[in-house]
This record gives C-alpha cells, sequence and structure tokens, in this order.
C-alpha cells in the first residue's frame, strides 16, 4: 500500500467523519425546533424593528419619567389583582348559603338579596384584610399595655398576623425566585413543588440524624442538604433537556409525582425516615439545626425571611451582574442566538435548571428548619404551583417577585382569618390566583374590560413550545 | 456527492439503533439474570403460587392453577433473557411489542413471586385493571384530540376535577345519572372552552394556560366542596351506574366477567376509543386535525379553518376527560372527596405519550397503568419487598425514560404548542 493511497484514504474517513457530525447535529426532532426557534427569533426580530421605526404609528407622548413607566408597568398586575378580587367577591356571594336560599326570592325582596350579599362579601374580605395586614388598633393598644406595665403579651398578639403574613410569603419568595429563574433561561420548571419537598426531605435528615454540631455548623449544612437536593432533582430535567431534548414540562411534571410518592414511603410505617410518633413523619430536628425566631412565642417570624430577601438580592446580581447569568438570559431570549455566539446551551439549561431547583429547595428546608421542625407528607399547601402566579405577576423580576411573594403571603395569610370569622373555604384564593395568572397572561382580557390603549409594543415574557424539544 | 451524505447518515443511524438495540438488549438481560437470580433461585423449591379464576361466590367455580413458583419463575426469566438476547441479535422492531412483552414478563415473574404460598384471583385482578384504566384511557383520548389539532393539554387533570364534582352535586340534586353525567360533560366542555378561549384567541401559553385550569378547577372543587358538601353530607350522594351485564357474552367464564359484566360507561369509554381512532384517521375531520395540529399554515392555504378545528377538538376533548371525571364518580364510588382524581390526570397524559399520541396505544399504556395500579392495592395484602409506592411511581418513572428516548422513540404533533396566528 503507497503513501499516497494511505493518505487519500485517510482523507476520506476524515470527511465522512466530519459530514457524520454534521448529519449528527441536524437530526429530525432537533432540526424542527431549531426551525420554530429560527422563526420566532426572525419575528421578534422583525417585532423589534417595526417599534424602533415608528411608521406613522400613533405613538403617545415621549414616556420619560420614571413615574410613568413605572404606572405602565404596574397598571396590568394591578387591574389583575383587582379583577380577581372582584369576580372572587362575586363567587363568594353566589355561593354561600344564605344568599342561594334568598335566590328564590329575588323578585319579591330584590334589595333584600342584594344587601345579603353585599354583607356576605364585605365580612368576607374585611376578615381578609384584618388577617393579612393585622389590627392595627389592637397593636397600639399592646404597645400602650407594654409601655404602661411592661407585660409584652397583647402586643405579641396583635403583632402575630402581619409577622404571620411574612412567615407565609417567605416560602413564596424562594420559590417564587425558582420558576421566575426558569422563565428568565427560557425553561418552564413546573416541578417547583417536588424540589421543595426534597429540599424539606433532606434538610430534615440532616436536622435530626446528625446530633451535636454546633449551630453554625449544623445550620447551614441542613440548607445546603436542602438546596443541593432541589437543585439535583431539577437537574435531572435540566440534564434531558440539555442531552436528550425532552421537553422540561412533562418531565418536571413526572418528577413532581415521583417525589411525592417516595416522600411519602420515607414517612411510611416501616419507612427510613419515620420517626417514633404515631402519624407518618419524620423525627423532630435537633434545636442546633434551627432557624431561629427573632421574638417570643406566638410569632414565629424567623430569620428564613432575611434570607429569602438575600435570595432575592442574590439572584439579581447572578442574573445581571454575572457572566452565568448574562448566559442564562442569552439563552432564555434565543437559544439559537446564544449557540451562534458560542455559548454552551446545554450546560445553561442544567445551570438554570439546578439554580432554580436550588431555590425550590431552599424553600423546602426553610419551612422545614423555621417553622415544623419536622417532616410530614402535607407540610405544603401547594406553595410550588402558587410561584408559577408569583414569576408572572412579577415579570419574572426577583424585585416584582418579591412584592408579589408579599402579597400572595398576606392573601394566604388573611385567607386563614376569613375561614375562621366568615366561615369562606381558604381555597378561595387559589381561585383567585388562577385567575390572576390568566388575566396577567392574557392582558388583552384586562385592557378590554378596562378600556385600556394597547400599546406599541408587547413583550413576551414566556415563550411558548411544544412537547418536542 | 449527496448519496455519500446519504450513506453516512444512514449508517450513522444504524449505528446509533445498534447501541440502543445493546443497551436496551442489555438491559433486559441483566435484569433476566437478577430475576433469575432473585425471583427464582432464592425461593424454595417446594413452594406453590396458586392462581385462581373464580371468586368465592361464583356459580361456575374453574379449576386452581398450582404453579410451583420457582420452575414457573425460572422459564419466566429465561425468556426474559431470550427476548433481550433476540433483541440484541435481530432486533425487534415494533417499540410497543418490544416494550409490551418485557413489561408482562416481568409482571408475570414479580406477581408469580409475590402470591408465593399464597393464592390469587387473576379474573378479579383482570377486572380492576380495567376499571382502573378507563379514567386514564379516557384522559388519554382527551389529551389526543387535543393535542393532534396542535394544543397541549395539561389540564386534563382540572378538567376530570371539575366534572367529578358537577356531576356528584347533579346527581344528587335531580337523582338522575344520566342528568348528571351531561351536567358533568358540559362542565367539561366549558372549562376546556376556556382553555381554548385563553390559548387561541388569547394566545396565552398553552402550559400557563393548562395550569390556570388545574390551580383554577382544584380551587374551586375545594371551595365548594366545604362550602356546600361538607354541610349538606346528602348533596354529596349521587348514587352510582348499575353493571349492565351484555346477554349470553357476559356467562363466558373469565372473559365475561372482565369485559362483558361492567357498568355502561366502561363500554362507551371502550366505543369512544374505536370511535376516536375512526375519526382521526379515516374523516375528513380528522385529516384536518392531523393538518392543523402539524403544519397549521400549510392546512389554512388549503382552506383549511384553524381556529374553528382547534375549538371544536379541545372543547371535545374536554368532553372526553370530563367522562373520565365523571366514572370517577359516577362510575365507583358516587361521592366527591377533595382531590379525588389524585394525578390520574397526568398519569393520562403518561399514557397518551406512551402510546405516541394513538388511542390504541395509549390503551396499551393504561392497561398497564391500571394494572400497576390495581396490583399495589392487592400488595398491600400480601407481602411483598416492594412498597405500594414504588409501583404507583412506575408510570410517571416509564414516561421519562420513554421519552429520553432509551425504549423507541415518540413524536409529538409538530405544530403543538405554537399559537397560530392568521397572516
Amino acid at each position: 500500500m503507497t503513501k499516497a493511497r494511505r493518505r487519500e484514504r485517510k482523507r476520506k474517513s476524515q470527511t465522512k467523519a466530519r459530514k457524520r457530525k454534521a448529519s449528527v447535529t441536524l437530526r429530525g426532532s432537533q432540526c424542527r425546533s431549531l426551525r420554530q426557534r429560527d422563526t420566532r427569533y426572525v419575528n421578534s426580530m422583525a417585532q423589534v424593528t417595526a417599534t424602533a421605526i415608528p411608521q406613522n404609528n400613533p405613538t403617545p407622548a415621549p414616556r420619560n419619567s420614571i413615574v410613568r413607566r413605572g404606572l405602565d408597568v404596574l397598571t396590568i398586575p394591578a387591574l389583575s389583582i383587582l379583577t380577581a378580587f372582584i369576580v372572587s367577591g362575586f363567587v363568594i356571594a353566589f355561593t354561600s348559603p344564605e344568599v342561594l336560599k334568598l335566590l328564590p326570592q329575588f323578585w319579591q325582596h330584590p334589595l333584600k338579596l342584594l344587601t345579603t350579599m353585599h354583607e356576605t362579601v364585605t365580612t368576607a374580605y374585611a376578615a381578609l384584610l384584618q388577617g393579612a395586614f393585622g389590627d392595627w388598633g389592637a397593636i397600639w393598644q399592646g404597645l400602650e399595655s407594654w409601655l404602661a406595665t411592661g407585660n409584652a403579651t397583647d402586643l405579641l398578639r396583635a403583632l402575630r398576623d402581619p409577622f404571620e403574613s411574612l412567615v407565609g410569603a417567605t416560602p413564596y419568595i424562594f420559590t417564587g425566585l425558582a420558576v421566575a429563574v426558569g422563565f428568565k433561561g427560557g425553561l418552564f420548571n413546573i416541578g417547583v413543588e417536588g424540589q421543595l419537598f426534597a429540599g424539606a426531605v433532606a434538610s430534615a435528615w440532616v436536622g435530626f440524624s446528625i446530633e451535636g454540631l454546633p449551630w453554625f455548623i449544623h445550620l447551614p449544612l441542613a440548607l445546603g442538604a436542602g438546596i443541593a437536593a432541589g437543585a439535583v432533582w431539577a437537574g435531572i430535567a435540566g440534564l434531558l433537556k440539555a442531552t436528550r431534548g425532552v421537553n422540561e414540562v412533562i418531565n418536571t411534571i413526572m418528577l413532581n409525582y415521583i417525589m411525592f410518592l417516595f416522600t411519602d414511603w420515607l414517612l411510611s410505617d416501616g419507612g427510613p425516615l419515620r420517626g417514633n410518633a404515631g402519624a407518618p413523619r419524620t423525627p423532630e430536628i435537633y434545636p442546633s439545626a434551627y432557624l431561629p425566631r427573632l421574638l417570643p412565642d406566638p410569632v414565629r417570624f424567623h430569620w428564613g425571611f432575611f434570607l429569602a430577601i438575600g435570595a432575592v438580592f442574590f439572584v439579581y446580581w447572578l442574573l445581571w451582574k454575572t457572566t452565568v447569568g448574562f448566559e442564562i438570559r442569552t439563552v432564555g431570549a434565543s437559544p439559537t442566538a446564544a449557540k451562534y455566539a458560542g455559548i454552551a446551551v446545554g450546560k445553561v439549561f442544567v445551570m438554570a435548571m439546578g439554580l432554580s431547583g436550588g431555590l425550590a429547595g431552599l424553600a423546602g428546608a426553610n419551612e422545614l428548619l423555621g417553622l415544623n421542625h419536622y417532616m410530614v407528607a402535607a407540610f405544603s399547601p401547594g406553595y410550588g404551583f402558587d410561584a408559577i402566579a408569583l414569576a408572572l405577576l412579577g415579570k419574572s423580576n426577583p424585585f416584582g417577585v418579591l412584592a408579589a411573594a408579599l402579597l400572595f403571603g398576606a392573601l394566604r395569610n388573611g385567607a386563614t382569618r376569613m375561614q375562621s370569622i366568615a366561615t369562606v373555604p381558604i381555597d378561595i384564593i387559589s381561585v383567585m390566583q388562577a385567575l390572576i395568572i390568566a388575566f396577567i397572561a392574557a392582558p388583552e382580557i384586562v385592557r378590554w374590560l378596562f378600556r385600556l390603549r394597547t400599546p406599541a409594543q408587547q413583550e413576551h415574557e414566556v415563550f411558548a413550545r411544544g412537547w418536542g424539544a | 456527492m449527496f448519496g455519500m451524505v446519504a450513506t453516512a447518515a444512514a449508517r450513522k443511524a444504524s449505528d446509533v439503533a445498534q447501541q440502543r438495540r445493546w443497551l436496551v438488549g442489555g438491559m433486559l438481560v441483566v435484569i433476566g439474570l437478577l430475576c433469575l437470580w432473585f425471583f427464582a433461585m432464592q425461593v424454595p423449591a417446594d413452594v406453590i403460587s396458586k392462581y385462581r379464576f373464580s371468586g368465592g361466590g361464583d356459580p361456575v367455580q374453574l379449576p386452581v392453577i398450582e404453579l410451583p413458583t420457582r420452575l414457573t419463575n425460572f422459564i419466566l426469566a429465561l425468556a426474559l433473557i431470550a427476548f433481550g438476547a433476540f433483541h440484541i441479535t435481530r432486533g425487534v422492531a415494533h417499540s410497543g411489542a418490544l416494550f409490551g412483552v418485557s413489561a408482562s414478563l416481568l409482571l408475570a415473574i414479580f406477581l408469580t413471586w409475590s402470591i408465593r404460598g399464597a393464592s390469587l384471583n387473576l379474573t378479579g385482578l383482570l377486572e380492576s385493571t380495567l376499571i382502573r384504566s378507563i379514567p386514564f384511557l379516557l384522559g388519554a383520548l382527551s389529551g389526543i384530540m387535543c393535542e393532534r389539532s396542535g394544543i397541549i393539554n395539561i389540564a386534563i387533570e382540572g378538567m376530570m376535577l371539575t366534572a367529578a364534582f358537577v356531576s356528584v352535586i347533579v346527581g344528587a340534586l335531580t337523582g338522575n345519572l344520566w342528568i348528571a353525567l351531561v351536567a358533568g360533560l358540559l362542565s367539561g366542555a366549558l372549562i376546556a372552552g376556556a382553555h381554548a378561549v385563553l390559548s387561541i384567541r388569547f394566545k396565552v401559553d398553552q402550559i400557563i394556560s393548562g395550569t390556570v385550569i388545574n390551580i383554577f378547577a382544584a380551587g374551586l372543587t375545594n371551595f365548594l366542596n366545604l362550602r356546600w358538601l361538607t354541610v349538606n353530607q346528602e348533596l354529596n350522594n349521587s348514587g352510582t351506574f348499575a353493571k349492565l351485564p351484555i346477554p349470553f357474552l357476559s356467562d363466558i367464564p373469565v372473559l365475561g366477567t372482565i369485559l362483558f359484566n361492567q357498568i355502561i360507561l366502561v363500554y362507551i369509554a371502550l366505543g369512544l376509543m374505536f370511535a376516536v381512532n375512526f375519526l382521526l384517521f379515516s374523516t375528513r375531520w380528522g385529516l384536518r386535525t392531523r393538518a392543523v395540529g402539524e403544519h397549521p399554515k400549510a392546512a389554512d392555504t388549503l382552506g383549511v379553518n384553524v381556529f374553528k378545528i382547534r375549538y371544536a377538538n379541545v372543547i371535545f376533548a374536554g368532553m372526553l376527560a370530563a367522562l373520565g371525571g365523571a366514572f370517577l364518580t359516577l362510575g365507583s364510588v358516587g361521592r366527591f372527596d377533595k382531590l379525588m382524581t389524585n394525578g390520574r390526570g397526568f398519569i393520562a397524559l403518561a399514557a397518551m405519550i406512551f402510546g405516541n399520541w394513538n388511542p390504541f396505544g395509549s390503551f396499551g399504556a393504561s392497561l398497564l397503568f391500571g394494572f400497576m395500579d390495581s396490583l399495589q392495592l392487592k400488595l398491600q395484602i400480601l407481602t411483598s419487598v416492594i412498597p405500594s409506592e414504588f409501583l404507583l411511581m412506575a408510570p410517571y418513572l416509564a414516561t421519562i425514560i420513554v421519552l429520553a428516548g432509551v425504549v423507541g422513540r415518540v413524536r409529538p404533533p409538530a405544530a403543538e404548542g405554537i399559537p397560530y396566528e392568521k397572516q
């Protein structure tokens, strides 16, 4: 065999390998998704150019003032919340047994029916507001008696409600950030609830199985375990998306249920984490892993809230001040463009998903280490699912999410009060949240209801995608 | 030149297929060996597994089949190993067959081992399998109708829950099960209509829209359950459909009990499976639906009204899911419990993906998931090394594995999830 022929063969095999590579990169499903994304990218570019060149567009006066712009941003969320409240008010009124009893006699006593409806709704919402923001008269009286006598019992009892709203907001801040980080990276993490469970289980395990550590080691260790568990659980979906191109939505849904069942098994009779108590729960964690409380008893306010505020700033810093954050946002805006810019899109998917899951796991750890101190199967009233509403409401901005979480925490806490005083079941706030998501996602409904002008530039927070990739 | 590229691509594809065959076949062989060791070798030689085919009160008592546990599992495990080896050398082309055969063999091994030294009524198990698979089947059919037209449906759970609630209340108020069923279907259509309007008219991300429906349905049914049903318990009692044995056919020993002695909703559901298959693949409507789901622009160019097709399909899908929800109440317990669908809508979604967006394939998956479901109930009585939670996990885990492309490939409709904008 001559040298020339050998070289020739080598060259041939190299071209073959190269072509093989080319054929791999454009496999069927990927090819399709790339094309889809391309058209979307082109469309969005067209939109940008269209808005950049105002062609006899009836554009309103230039919006320079920050106040004006702030109002514009807030209009839709505020009106969505308002509309959701109004609709839920009707639901409360028309499902009330008293109102239903009066309904057949509407023509005889129309006024009576209307006043009953009005009363039902105002009682409910008054209880909601009082539960959410506290009874300020009682707080004032408590303060006076504390200053006069030194007895703080009344004050603390009055302070419980407003602080409880913050306690309720804390997991919402974490889970809302989790979904928001996913959105920023173009990922829809619907599995926050499962990751929250993973985090809580892991931190419970660290919390009760290690004894004798000082708190400054035990507490970070337990928190870290929660973060790691959540990150790993979400990372599975990220990894499958990066390597096999599987849509993360369906995988996170499935991972949710796997985690719920797994937790059930861990806590079941004879399960590995089952405590000695008769109920399905873990043993109590050691106090060295507690997130300390700031005020004496009935107030349950703990350091987790400040951890959450820290997380808000951390996510802001990470997304807008670091290379990693830039990469996440670029991939979220356009994976194709990111790929052309030399960003390892798959790696970013895994990272964004891991970050999202870590925040979700922290939410679980926070609830466990700050409030319950042991794990039960039903410890979350759906923080992970509500988080989707939060991220949409906060436009995936960490500070927006913070504001939305404070609102939802107050709502949930207020609704507990509403349930006990006005006997309106707490689940009405799920209805409200669903309506809020719908209105935020379809702002045309709100604009039509309130006769608002359609803005020239429309924003799309989340890109619609199929299962394919 | 192009020919070379094509051959290279083909060779590459065959390389990948070969690799995957090795992976899956190898896995089957390894699992078979493990079964051989644990489920056969570890069992004492004289232990016997008894399969019964008739219940205690049945008029015709069929003979009990007594199988030596060790020998049976030995043979079954060898069959599994042989099947894996066959897949490596020759390849099983149909991924459904591949999955079906290996899953049945594994389940047979596991079942025989679980009932060692005891007996099991196989007819009863299969009957409850069918009953438990019906909600999955209806939910999957709902998903198929919706997604074949290009609208993602993760709201099956919410639609089922709503219909379950509405049908119970209406059933209790009117005392007529048929009116209750129609009311349930209408509620499903209504809530699917909301999904359709949000995702077609307002172009909301279909996953968000589905999430809205799920949160809304869970919230509203919980709310009304607490506000009305817990206070008036008599409102929470609709009654259930009675069994409707088909004359002559229901007298066939095993098959008759399983297939022909069910409530009418089971027959309707099975009929709907054939109907949906016919509708999708043999009618003009079906052709248009699939065209809209694959390439709406092309369909539009040819004069198909994309929006009309999508609205109609989503609303029909809502009614299918609603039938599944009503089946849970009117078909079995006759009362509503908080969040009683309990993830069945998502298992239905899994069955749809598993069946590759085909009615018959989804029915196969539903049967498999239904079998798992009824098996875990049975195994709670028998002693088992595998906790029931892990059996319940199987549908979710299997979906992840299938989607990752380890066993075959599934292909969703191409235009799914993308709102259509008419130019």
